[in-house]
């Protein structure tokens, strides 16, 4: 379902700020796979999402989403196959518009938007429907602004809104990270479910290693720009965090300096 | 300062801030809702009103030269929304490169003058300084601009709930959020910018005929009236609840409010001359207010808890 086949991409390439984020870049997906992306700060997780969302085109390599070679395609363009969350809350959904004209917008990626008009009755009733699968009370407020939503409650609309229309390929880059425990949990949680009932090929970018083993059915660790470890099936089922951790300091040489990773 | 001058100035001053009010509705597209501070149209100002009384000259029909001078508005938008797009120039730079080319293109409409008239008893004018009193209920201009102006908010009330003018809104309210839907945000700036221009130019068109000619300098500070006008409707209307057709519609009041304070303060004596500059003081005072609230006045405790007992 996807294939990133030897990405590479220099950020600043030529200044004393040149940054080699991807460096080689191998990773092959399978229909239906949900794979969780680990590695420490600077190893080119987000990157990698950037790179396949088309946020801009990388310096070498292909991107192909099923089959469809969108390597040099714009990224409003190759929106139309990929579902996306981001990590900061804020970024996923218009503020200034409603629950349900957000939901429309969504409703409508890949297709082309015309005189007709932005939101319809029947559209509306279905928009009440979806809602409810998040179980936060959102469905008898689509008119509500988004502004006025929690963190939590925009980042599940933000996941409703990159599944509404279902995509060949839905990223996820630590759309839990800016949540409180709880919330967190419970986006995790719809995750799961939505991932599951529409069979979606997933790619979701973590820093908790527990939710990275829990969740999924594969799990890949990135370090300077390419995949260091992969495991699925069984063996990730049987993994623990101390494991990822020795992989870690086996593979870069280092101990794995970041509390964020460790207390998770 | 015999209050009968300042009643018999009234009704020019309401068709002015009419027609600034339609100038404004523009400004509000692209500084409300795309989140852009376009600066085009200073010269789109007066392009619009340039265009029709040269076509009016050449014996074009009023509606006619309307459209035309609308089209013309919209093609400098264009123009800003491909420098700031497609170029990456910043908005503000883009609108004023444009602004300063507009100016050359403006002496040319006028042929190299500095303004053109246009006799309102030789052309058959849809409104003028001289259709505001003893003229039939249906050539009366407020009326005709009035009606004008609602038409226009009926339009874009309308358009701005399709699929396109939705993603216009979206593209002004988050660009990223926009792109990961599939909307193409350049795209939808441009149009955003056509559409904006357009309607000053339009606005344009009818203030030249309301004076009776087009002067190469009357957009000059067009931006900053709008800006007024737009601030106005909001800081008086600001608190009622209301859907965008109603937030037009204080747009436009706010540019009825502004011509009516300005006739009050030209009335007590003011000099012509300084109006320019009290406007801008005006504006700089209500854009700086929310942040000044904000910063000094909304804290609590700024000098370390503050009892209220």
């Amino acid at each position: 379902m996807l294939d990133l086949t030897g990405l590479k991409k220099t950020f600043n390439a030529g200044t004393v700020n040149e940054k080699t984020a991807l460096n080689g870049l191998e990773l092959h997906l399978k229909e239906g796979d949900f794979v969780t992306v680990i590695g420490g700060n600077g190893a080119g997780k987000s990157t990698m999402l950037n790179a396949i969302a088309g946020t801009w085109l990388v310096d070498e390599g292909s991107i192909r989403i099923d089959g469809i070679d969108v390597t040099g395609l714009s990224e409003h363009k190759r929106a139309r196959y990929l579902g996306r969350v981001f990590q900061d809350p804020m970024t996923g959904t218009a503020a200034s518009m409603q629950i349900e004209e957000n939901l429309a917008l969504a409703s409508r990626r890949g297709a082309l938007r015309t005189l007709k008009p932005g939101i319809t009755h029947k559209e509306r009733e279905f928009y009440r429907e979806q809602l409810k699968i998040l179980d936060l009370g959102l469905e008898d407020r689509l008119t509500t602004g988004v502004g006025l939503l929690s963190g939590g409650q925009r980042q599940a609309l933000t996941l409703l809104m990159a599944t509404l229309k279902k995509p060949k390929l839905l990223l996820l880059d630590e759309h839990t990270a800016a949540l409180d425990p709880k919330t967190a949990a419970k986006v995790l949680d719809a995750t799961d479910r939505i991932v599951k009932k529409d069979h979606l090929t997933t790619v979701m970018i973590t820093h908790n290693m527990k939710d990275a083993i829990a969740h999924g059915n594969r799990l890949i660790m990135m370090h300077e720009g390419r995949v260091i470890y992969d495991v699925s099936g069984e063996e990730k089922q049987n993994l623990h965090v101390r494991d990822l951790l020795a992989k870690f300091e086996e593979v870069s040489g280092s101990e794995f300096a970041n509390d964020r990773m460790m207390l998770a | 300062m015999n209050i009968a001058n300042l009643l018999n100035a009234l009704p020019g001053a309401c068709a002015q801030g009419l027609i600034w009010g339609i100038m404004a509705i523009g400004v509000y597209l692209t500084y409300r809702i795309l989140d852009l501070a376009d600066l085009t149209v200073d010269g789109t100002m007066c392009t619009g009103g340039a265009v029709c009384i040269l076509m009016m000259l050449k014996g074009y029909n009023v509606w006619i030269a309307m459209l035309v001078a609308f089209l013309a508005g919209m093609a400098a938008g264009m123009v800003t929304g491909i420098l700031h797009t497609f170029l990456g120039i910043p908005a503000i730079l883009a609108g004023i490169l444009t602004q300063l080319g507009l100016y050359s293109i403006n002496l040319r409409l006028l042929g190299n003058k500095s303004n053109q008239a246009i006799n309102v008893d030789k052309y058959d004018l849809l409104i003028s300084l001289r259709y505001i009193k003893d003229v039939p209920l249906y050539r009366n201009t407020i009326l005709i601009v009035a009606v004008i102006t609602l038409v226009l908010i009926a339009i874009l009330y309308w358009f701005f709930g399709t699929e396109l003018g939705c993603s216009i809104r979206a593209t002004g309210s988050n660009a990223n959020m926009s792109r990961a839907q599939g909307i193409n945000t350049d795209l939808n700036k441009v149009l955003g910018l056509m559409i904006s221009n357009g309607i000053v130019a339009f606005a344009s068109a009818l203030y030249t005929q309301y004076q009776g000619f087009a002067d190469v300098n009357a957009g000059r500070g067009a931006i900053v009236i709008g800006l007024a006008a737009v601030i106005i409707g909001q800081v008086l209307f600001g608190r009622i609840h209301a859907n965008f057709a109603c937030k037009l519609l204080f747009v436009s009041l706010g540019g009825i409010v502004y011509y009516l304070v300005l006739q009050v303060v030209m009335w007590f004596g003011a000099n012509t001359n300084d109006l320019k500059l009290v406007s801008a003081l005006v504006v700089a005072v209500f854009l700086g207010l929310p942040h000044l609230k904000e910063k000094y006045f909304n804290r609590i405790g700024r000098k370390g808890g503050v009892s209220r007992a």
